[in-house]
């Protein structure tokens, strides 16, 4: 038998002003269940809790409801209250009777009875509370993060540094992704891998971190602190602890005339072994097998096995898969470039000399295809002119996409300057839209690139680009004179917009959490919650979840970082228990309500009798996923699951209690 | 205004309607409190059924609300793309889009069932749907009240 307390609250005049709280706390004490109805000038001062504590221990109350303020103001006050009386929380429900009535109507006799009818609604509500336990989940202290450029890197340094273990896993032979193939950076120009170089060896020597390059996770399962993932570690033929990374077996590897370089993006060749670039960490070669001799060739060639010294060439090495436990993941897969084909009135692939701006990084790295030295692709000449054409594929909704990228502007005005400081005497042409550089330090950059370093700034755009007697003929618009122009180059270069690492949507997928339409991470919360995915356990970092620059990059990394290791000052995580729950012996294993659950959490579970027999396969809520959304409930037709604190039977009776 | 009153309730169908509004926990009903504590006024026909996400209203749950004699029912929840658990109100506005012809067939008059999208910062959105609404259904012929003709 339900022993309701009701409360009514006066809110001072805020509350008793509009609504005539004695009326209410008679027509409380009317309804039956209810064994107490008082009310109280404020609630929720401490004499008002206290008054609350002691009804509920004099009178062994077993639900309670608040006539009060909204539910988003004071329920957890209530809530804890009642928990130092021993009463389950779930047990308090309030009546918004100030936000939702005595502060919107005027009318003192009708904003009586509304507050009459939302206490009644919260007494029906609470006779059929049941108890709930809010779940608690053990923590599995270790952190897997996906990608290894900056930000996974940053990611993963301060989580390692908090003293928590932490698998790096990165698909390519080495750690640093996009930015250790920059030269210098915006705004600062400090070079790209004498900053990031000492954090790569970082990472590698970490007691708490342990690196898997050439390697990618597979398969993710489980939740949040208890999440089981495959890696796999990708046959390298190279025996990892053996090597010494001299590179004798790269200088005697005779394929090194036809595999581009990735990491000089096609500007360069390497080996069939390799290693992407001479700082690579950890500084391991792997053998490329789709182009190498041996393989192709039935074995016949074994250059690199003989002259490696220690013998740890092994061309029989398999995939090998590890299996791990982690209790949070960080996905950091960055980002690729936009297809600069799709813009052929720019001549990409068709003239040497029209570059990405990726590619123009490598020609200005002194670890790059020329050392550093601007040349051109085409007769390795120092070009004099240069026109750099912005927004290729950016904010273009027919052929690229229709977001800025963020970046380009700034690149391509530090790309104008170093060129400036590298080639005297030379000019730089921008074709621009307009130019957004908002971060600190970065407006007054690209003023430098105008003023100081003489890039002339055209606002408009190329139509299209020719060659003709050894130059490229750039024929474009500059809105703001109204002028055709033409310009005679010795290069180009197209300011690619940036787009999800290729496989991104995959690994989402794979992760279970969610990604917009261009294929970036999307947050749980836009403002609130950046640095979480929309599955709990799961963070976010870097360009994956959209353009950002550097600082950003390490930015994100760190949030996701400290959220982790916040998540991990406790030994289990606590989930509110007002989740779904199955009843096992009505469920009919339709799914239909697997199918609306946007957060995986149901998945099937068997009934087997006591001789392992199985006879049925039920639906199963895990907690740890479950956010207790509801729309399970509306899915199933057998009417066998449902929302703790929100159950059907409950909200009848509320709709059945305003009955007129 | 007395006067306007007398003659609302001769002209009109029913002039003190009750109405139901389920909505969700994280914008609507949020919406509704900024209302309040912006001391914005609104017709006090309304009670609030606060569920988890839009996703949880059931459709069910609005025949039982004219079955108790609601005049009117709305439902309302975040904004596409903002709902709290990702998709909640996209579940909720497809069931919706089916139910209302079905509710249709029922014979129950569908200027009488409203679906709204308010956010956490539309207090005043809140108000005016509240207002028209209520309007909307003063204005109804009492006929159409017999939502379920026995
Ligand atoms: C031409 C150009 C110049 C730029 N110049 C500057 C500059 O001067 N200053 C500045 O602040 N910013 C600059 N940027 C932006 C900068 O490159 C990015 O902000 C930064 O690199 C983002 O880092 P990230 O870690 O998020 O992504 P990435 O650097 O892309 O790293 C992602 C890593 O994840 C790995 N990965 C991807 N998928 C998987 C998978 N499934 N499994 C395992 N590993 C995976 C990738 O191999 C990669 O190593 C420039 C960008 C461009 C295009
Ligand atoms: S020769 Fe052997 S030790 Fe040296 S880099 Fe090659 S594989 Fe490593
Ligand atoms: S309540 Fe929501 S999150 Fe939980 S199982 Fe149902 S649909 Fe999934
Ligand atoms: S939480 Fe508002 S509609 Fe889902």
């Amino acid at each position: 038998m339900s022993r309701i307390g009701v409360f009514v609250c006066w809110c001072g005049s805020n509350i008793a002003g509009t609504v005539d709280v004695e009326k209410v706390r008679d027509e409380a004490s009317k309804i039956p269940g209810v064994v107490s109805a008082v009310d109280y000038k404020y609630m929720c001062s401490d004499p008002g809790q206290n008054s609350l504590r002691n009804v509920i221990k004099e009178k062994n109350l077993t639900g309670v409801v608040l006539a009060a303020c909204s539910p988003h103001m004071h329920e957890n006050t209530f809530r804890k209250a009642a928990i130092k009386e021993g009463l389950n929380p779930y047990f308090v429900e309030i009546a918004n009777i100030r936000e939702q009535v005595s502060w919107v109507h005027d009318d003192k006799e009708r904003a009586t009875s509304k507050a009459v009818d939302l206490m009644t609604m919260m007494v029906e509500k609470v006779k059929r509370d049941r108890s709930i336990d809010d779940v608690k989940v053990p923590l599995h202290k270790k952190t897997l993060v996906i990608g290894g450029g900056i930000s996974g890197i940053q990611a993963a340094l301060d989580i390692a540094n908090g003293g928590v273990e932490v698998l790096l896993v990165e698909k390519e032979p080495s750690i640093g992704g996009r930015m250790i193939q920059l030269d210098e950076t915006f705004p600062t120009l400090d070079c790209s891998s004498c900053i990031m170089t000492p954090k790569m060896v970082e990472v590698n020597q970490h007691p708490n971190i342990k690196l898997y390059t050439y390697s990618e996770v597979t398969d993710v399962s489980g939740y949040i602190g208890n999440f089981k993932i495959k890696i796999k570690k990708k046959a390298r033929s190279v025996v990892e602890k053996d090597c010494t990374g001299c590179g004798n077996c790269w200088n005697v590897c005779p394929m090194h005339k036809n595999v581009k370089s990735e990491f000089n993006v096609n500007l360069s060749e390497r080996t069939a072994i390799y290693v992407p670039f001479p700082q690579a960490v950890p500084l391991i070669p792997a053998l490329d097998r789709a182009v190498c001799l041996h393989f192709k060739k039935g074995g016949k060639c074994v250059k690199c096995y003989e002259a490696c010294g220690p013998k740890c060439i092994d061309f029989n090495l398999q995939d090998e898969i590890v299996e791990e436990t982690v209790g949070a993941i960080v996905a950091a897969t960055g980002y690729d470039l936009i297809e600069n084909s799709l813009y052929g009135e720019y001549g990409y692939g068709k003239y040497k000399d029209v570059v990405s701006g990726l590619q123009f990084e490598r020609l200005l790295s002194a670890s790059g295809p020329t050392e550093g030295l601007v040349k051109r692709p085409s007769d390795g000449a120092t070009p004099k002119t240069i026109v750099f054409i912005q927004c290729v594929g950016s904010r273009d909704p027919e052929k690229g996409v229709p977001y800025c990228s963020k970046v380009c502007c700034m690149y391509t005005a530090k790309h104008a300057k170093l060129f400036a400081h590298k080639v005297h005497g030379s000019q730089s042409y921008v074709f621009y839209i307009d130019i957004r550089a908002t971060s600190k330090g970065y407006e007054e950059f690209v003023r430098g690139t105008m003023e100081q370093d003489g890039a002339i700034y055209l606002r408009g755009r190329v139509s299209r680009i020719y060659e003709d007697e050894g130059k490229l003929i750039i024929k474009g618009a500059d809105t703001l004179s109204g002028n055709q122009v033409e310009i005679a180059a010795d290069m180009v270069v197209l300011a690619t917009g940036v787009i999800p690492k290729k496989g991104s949507d995959k690994v989402a997928q794979m992760l279970g959490i969610s990604y917009d339409k261009y294929g970036f991470y999307t947050e749980s919360h836009p403002k609130l919650r950046p640095t979480e995915s929309s599955t709990a356990g799961i963070f976010l970092a870097g360009m994956a979840q959209g353009p950002r620059d550097i600082p950003e990059s390490v930015v994100s990394g760190s949030a996701a970082a400290s959220k982790i290791l916040g998540l991990f000052s406790k030994d289990e995580y606590e989930v509110e228990g007002t989740i779904a729950s199955v009843n096992e012996a009505t469920c009919v294993a339709c799914f239909y309500c697997r199918r609306v659950c946007a957060y995986n959490a149901i998945s099937g579970k068997d009934i087997k009798d006591r001789s392992g027999k199985l006879i049925k396969v039920v639906a199963n809520v895990n907690p740890g996923l479950c956010v207790g959304c509801g729309a399970c409930v509306n899915a199933c037709f057998s009417k066998t699951i449902d929302v703790k604190g929100f159950m059907d039977d409950q909200i009848y009776a509320e709709i059945r209690s305003l009955s007129v | 205004m007395e006067d306007k009153k007398e003659e609302l309730a001769k002209t009109s169908g029913d002039n003190d309607p009750r109405i139901i509004a389920f909505v969700c926990n994280w914008c609507t009903y949020s919406g509704a409190d900024l209302a309040g504590t912006s001391r914005m006024k609104y017709a006090d026909n309304v009670r609030v059924i606060k569920l988890p996400c839009s996703g949880r209203i059931d459709p069910m749950f609005i025949v039982e609300a004219f079955k108790k004699g609601a005049k009117g029912v709305l439902i309302s929840g975040c904004h596409p793309g903002d709902c709290h658990y990702i998709s909640g109100n996209y579940h909720s506005r497809r069931k919706y889009a089916i139910f209302r012809n079905l509710l249709g067939f029922l014979g129950v008059d569908l200027n009488r069932v409203e679906f709204s999208w308010v956010s956490a910062s539309e207090g005043n959105k809140w108000v005016h749907i509240i207002n028209e609404f209520t309007d909307k259904i003063k204005s109804l012929k009492n006929g159409s009240n017999d939502i379920f003709k026995k």
